[in-house]
């Protein structure tokens, strides 16, 4: 038996600082770490649950901005009238996520840290090349099955892809993530696997994620979250989009608008050139394809998941499309 | 043994055969009171857990199990470096043994994936933490592995799967209009909701398991044989499965291990195979590949069947997995070839998953013939009424019954098929392309002996005893109804014991034998009891019909009676104190009168020699069904909706609809994920199956499943049962995946050609 030693945070100092000590996790909601815990890719030997903190599970939305707590659960926050109304493709990137149960347990500081579904990450014992895992033992994907895997941000040493719906909606919308002594945008949070996989966040020692705020905006009031996948439920995408419009007062003249894709890259990816395509452009269906297509910018395809290169820029054309008012 | 308790459901009408009851141990399941075979309390069990092979061949050199040892609460590690003593067992078909050990965890690593090593400890944790401080060094050795592999080679031809009539080659050469195509599925598993294990237990050289089986008595002989002791000795429990779909009808390497750790220990020890684990402690449907030619006239009328098929095997054990097995059947040719090989391939051994063989071979001649029907322009539907079989072809036997024109017709007419526009990609709805499809299944009747115990008790409950089993599928259920209708008695009366080898023989719960053969034995048996109770009814001397001049007594609804209006009426429990009976004990079996000795009967319960095939006898006989399915296809993103289905079967009379219902819908849901999303991922450098879990190997949802209607179309067929029942289990996947297939080609013009149809080969 592993033994590891569990103990329950009384505050978030606390935590932080019981983090510190080598070995040491923190546990909310339990249901990634659990998971990573029975496939032999966590160890920890301390675990720190944070989960009976008071106060950080709180959802609140003004005129500025929403403000959710690290404990909020997943199933709160995208069934919350007001998250629903002023950013519906944050509420419908976590009801296209996982399963009711999951999205039950599941907190929204867990759900950001999720890590890869890519199958060779999670098989130790079979596949111990893994540069995520163990830094510098090479990628097992690379030259396997791939059909999973991502297209966008990937480097030689990593083409896992992140596997999130929740983050995609919160980088398309300026999203911020609260570390108790700092706060960074969502998008600068993730990491590219660069030649460092294993680091997937700038999450430092003795940080942890407090919350996250999204500002209002008129795009993301008037937005959607767009997920395909082969199982209508319970899978990850094959590609997503989180995008928002707004319209000049002509109601058809694009003034802002936000993309960003899940799916496909290595990281909550942010597709700033589709954005920038639109602006100033009269909303058309050949406008929104001229532009999607910019998404796949860069992108490397290996083997079997070559048809996310194809996939992902008409998910981005269908999600406008839908904002838009053109489906 | 488990003792069920029915709740009466409904009307009594209900409580006979034909009634739509609920199943007797759904509250128990749905409450979590059912006892599943790891969930068994034991005293002081030790726990194994396995360890398996990360390379896909080679010879293991050596094993280092010094660190695993050395962990708290490890008891021992079996490698394949220790001599277990096992013996080899016989067959299914009961064929004796080889005279030769039996290594369940062998030197010659041939799959990846293959158990290897067990570690057994006090708790399951220690075991599963020093599990992973075993270390093999190997030698590897090449491998194939898969049928796609270049060095994968042709494989073997089966010689008694070559079927050939008439000269098809000819006649296909010499036919109008020909088509030609490739179909191939991959790799599935049965994913059953209860993963595999068990619990062994000695007492002495008395062998106890616990452990879900479809088939106790042929599991306990393997089991015996294995460990070198007498059939008696050993004991299969298996009251409740979660589930089989034809991965729990024998004993497999883990089970070994476990009871010969239990042996070695000196203490029960409880083995639990992990979700990755089932994926290769067993085999799963194994992927074929199977190229049809049709030739038929200008008017449709085929001339010609030309198949030739192959499946993957392993590379120790020839399995086919039967691409010509539906093939013959389903259409009138007059010339007819098919061929079938297997290549072996560095995989565990496949084996049978819902309708084996039936089904990868109707996704090919189904995905056929509406390939000849766009080629002739004709509507799918007419093609395969023009070319409906009056009898077998092949064994030239007329059918005992075959309702599948009826199952066409009234499936297309609640489909409304009529209102179907011909032309690929003509029906649409909004950015949806909406396409229809048919696909024809079938599953033959396989017909087994079976035998039941009756015991009546002195409170008049009639108690059904047998060791068949219930995996889901509702034996319990309808034991009941037919004891309850053969006895005369009200179906809360009723008791039903399964699911322990001690009991009395049966069919096994696979190839859809076990619900025919098992009613006719109880059905035998109830209709013995009564007439014994009716016999001392009328024979007692303290009986109240003693002296009635009564030559004989009427049971009905739990009463005994005379046939005169105003003579006594007792009910059973009356009865048997009037006779002083506390019970009445009558075994039935439905075994040939030159089959009843002990020994035969053994072998009738324990191996497959009594099995009877479609063909033995006057006719052939087989269930049906044609599917009709509609599809949303999102061409944009590839994606395929099942949007709706209906689906009419002919499997003779129905021991209870309700039941039977939910069987085909839960083959049609196999079927939908069949054609969809289900597909073992195989890492070709090391033959790994990646996606060896819940979350990666896709199963369908409930939102993947629209509304099913289901239709019977069924007549009673008493040459196929004593009861007029033909199988039902396996036959609901049956033809499921090439409706869909056709649907999608008829939604979108793009006929894909491999299973699943994933979106990536829509876009």
């Amino acid at each position: 038996m592993r033994d590891f030693s569990y103990t329950r945070a009384s505050s978030t100092e606390d935590a932080r600082k019981a983090a510190l000590e080598a070995g040491a996790m923190i546990l909310a909601g339990g249901t990634t770490l659990l998971d990573l815990a029975k496939c032999g890719v966590a160890e920890p030997d301390q675990l720190i649950d944070i989960s009976h903190i008071r106060g950080l599970d709180g959802i609140a939305v003004d005129d500025r901005a929403a403000t959710i707590g690290a404990l909020a659960k997943m199933s709160a926050v995208a069934d919350h009238p007001e998250i629903l109304s002023a950013f519906p493709a944050v509420s419908q990137s976590l009801s296209l996520a996982a399963s009711q149960q999951l999205r039950n347990m599941a907190t929204i500081g867990g759900n950001l840290l999720q890590r890869t579904r890519c199958p060779y990450f999670r098989d130790p014992s079979t596949f111990p090349a893994c540069n995520k895992r163990e830094p510098g033992s090479g990628c097992s994907a690379i030259g396997g099955v791939t059909r999973n895997h991502a297209v966008l941000g990937t480097s030689e040493y990593c083409i896992a892809t992140y596997p999130g719906d929740l983050a995609v909606a919160l980088v398309a919308f300026d999203a911020e993530v609260n570390l108790g002594t700092r706060t960074v945008s969502v998008e600068d949070f993730f990491l590219a696997p660069g030649d460092t996989p294993e680091k997937e966040t700038v999450i430092a020692p003795g940080e942890m994620i407090m919350g996250i705020s999204i500002p209002v905006s008129p795009a993301a009031r008037h937005s959607t979250y767009l997920k395909v996948r082969d199982r209508q439920s319970y899978e990850f995408a094959a590609a997503s989009a989180a995008v928002g419009l707004e319209f000049e007062t002509d109601g058809k003249t694009v003034r802002g608008v936000r993309v960003a894709l899940g799916g496909v890259a290595t990281r909550p990816w942010r597709a700033r050139a589709v954005e920038q395509a639109l602006v100033g452009k009269v909303l058309t269906e050949e406008a929104i394809a001229s532009a999607a297509a910019l998404a796949m910018e860069g992108a490397v395809a290996h083997g079997a998941n070559r048809y996310k290169i194809e996939l992902a820029p008409r998910v981005i054309a269908r999600a406008l499309q839908t904002v838009g008012g053109l489906a | 043994m488990t003792i069920m308790e029915p709740r009466k459901h409904g009307s009594a009408a209900d409580g006979m055969v034909g009634g739509r009851m609920s199943r007797f141990e759904g509250e128990l399941k749905i409450t979590g009171s059912a006892t599943y075979a790891l969930e068994y309390p034991m005293e002081d069990a030790a726990h194994a857990v396995l360890v398996q092979s990360t390379i896909a061949a080679g010879r293991i050199v050596s094993v280092d199990t010094s660190k695993a040892l050395a962990m708290p609460g490890v008891l021992a590690v079996l490698t394949p470096e220790d001599d277990l003593g096992l013996r080899a067992c016989g067959d299914w078909m009961g064929s004796a043994a080889k005279d030769e050990p039996y290594y369940p965890l062998p030197k010659v690593v041939q799959f990846n994936g293959q158990s290897i090593a067990a570690v057994i400890a006090e708790s399951r944790e220690q075991a599963s933490e020093a599990a992973k401080l075993v270390t093999f060094t190997y030698e590897e050795t090449p491998s194939v592995t898969s049928f796609h592999d270049p060095n994968a080679g042709e494989g073997k031809l089966m010689p008694n799967l070559v079927v050939n009539w008439g000269d098809a080659e000819a006649a296909l050469a010499a036919a109008a209009v020909r088509i030609e195509a490739t179909y191939e599925t991959p790799r599935e598993y049965h994913v059953a909701m209860e993963p595999h294990g068990l619990v062994a237990k000695w007492d002495g050289d008395e062998l106890t398991i616990w452990e879900p089986s479809q088939w106790s008595h042929g599991m306990a002989r393997m089991y015996a044989e294995w460990f070198s002791v007498p059939y008696e000795n050993v004991r299969i429990v298996s009251p409740f499965i979660g589930g089989g779909f034809g991965s729990k009808g024998q004993p497999l390497a883990y089970g070994a291990v476990a009871v010969a750790a239990a042996k070695r220990l000196g203490r029960p020890v409880k083995l639990a195979v992990t979700r990755p684990q089932n994926f290769t402690s067993y085999g799963g449907r194994a992927a074929t590949r199977q190229t049809i030619s049709l030739g038929a006239t200008k008017d449709g009328i085929l001339q010609s069947i030309v198949h030739r098929g192959m499946s993957e095997t392993s590379i120790y054990m020839d399995y086919p997995e039967q691409t010509g097995a539906a093939t013959p059947v389903l259409y009138k040719v007059e010339n007819f070839s098919s061929e079938h090989r297997v290549v072996p391939v560095n995989t565990v051994t496949p084996g049978a998953l819902r309708g084996p063989g039936k089904n990868p071979s109707s996704y090919g001649i189904e995905c056929a013939m509406e390939e000849l029907a766009y080629a002739l322009g004709m509507d799918p539907l007419e093609l395969r009424l023009k070319n409906y079989a009056d009898h077998d072809y092949q064994s030239g036997k007329p059918w005992s019954t075959r309702q599948l024109r009826e199952a066409l017709t009234e499936g297309a007419k609640a489909f409304g098929w009529d209102r179907r526009s011909h032309e690929p990609r003509s029906m649409r709805d909004g950015n949806q392309l909406v396409g229809w499809g048919i696909g024809c299944g079938t599953f033959p009747v396989i017909r087994a002996p079976s035998e039941a115990m009756i015991r009546v008790l002195a409170d008049g409950t009639v108690e059904v005893v047998s060791g068949s089993i219930d995996m889901g599928q509702g034996t319990y259920t309808i034991l009941a109804q037919t004891a309850a209708e053969a006895m005369g008695v009200p179906v809360s009366q009723v008791v039903v014991r399964l699911g322990d080898s001690r009991l009395p023989g049966s069919a096994i719960a696979g190839g859809s034998m076990l619900a025919g053969s098992i009613t006719g034995a109880v059905h035998k048996a109830a209709i013995a009891a009564r007439d014994e109770i009716v016999g001392l009814a009328l024979n007692t001397p303290n009986s109240p019909f003693a002296g009635s001049g009564a030559n004989t007594l009427v049971v009905a609804d739990g009463e005994i009676s005379t046939t005169l209006a105003d003579g006594p009426k007792v009910t059973i429990a009356e009865m048997m104190k009037a006779l002083g009976r506390e019970h009445l004990e009558i075994r039935r079996n439905t075994l040939s009168d030159d089959a009843q000795e002990a020994a035969e009967q053994r072998r009738a319960w324990t191996t497959m020699a009594r099995v009877m095939g479609p063909t033995m006898g006057e006719f052939s006989m087989h269930s049906w069904c044609a599917h009709f399915a509609e599809v949303r296809v999102d061409e944009a993103f590839g994606t395929v909706r099942v949007s709706r289905m209906v689906s009419a079967f002919d499997c003779g009379r129905l021991y209870n609809p309700k039941l039977v219902e939910s069987q085909w819908r839960g083959g049609i849901i196999m079927g939908i994920g069949q054609a969809l999303l289900e597909e073992g991922l195989v890492d070709p450098r090391n033959g790994r199956t990646i996606n060896n879990n819940v979350g990666d190997y896709l199963v369908p949802t409930n939102s993947d499943i629209p509304d099913l209607q289901v239709i019977s179309v069924g007549v009673p067929d008493l040459n196929a049962s004593a009861l007029g029942g033909k199988g039902v289990g396996e036959v609901g996947i049956v033809g499921v995946a090439p409706s869909i297939a056709n649907a999608v080609f008829h939604a979108t013009g793009k006929r894909v050609r491999d299973l699943p149809i994933t979106l990536e080969k829509l876009i």
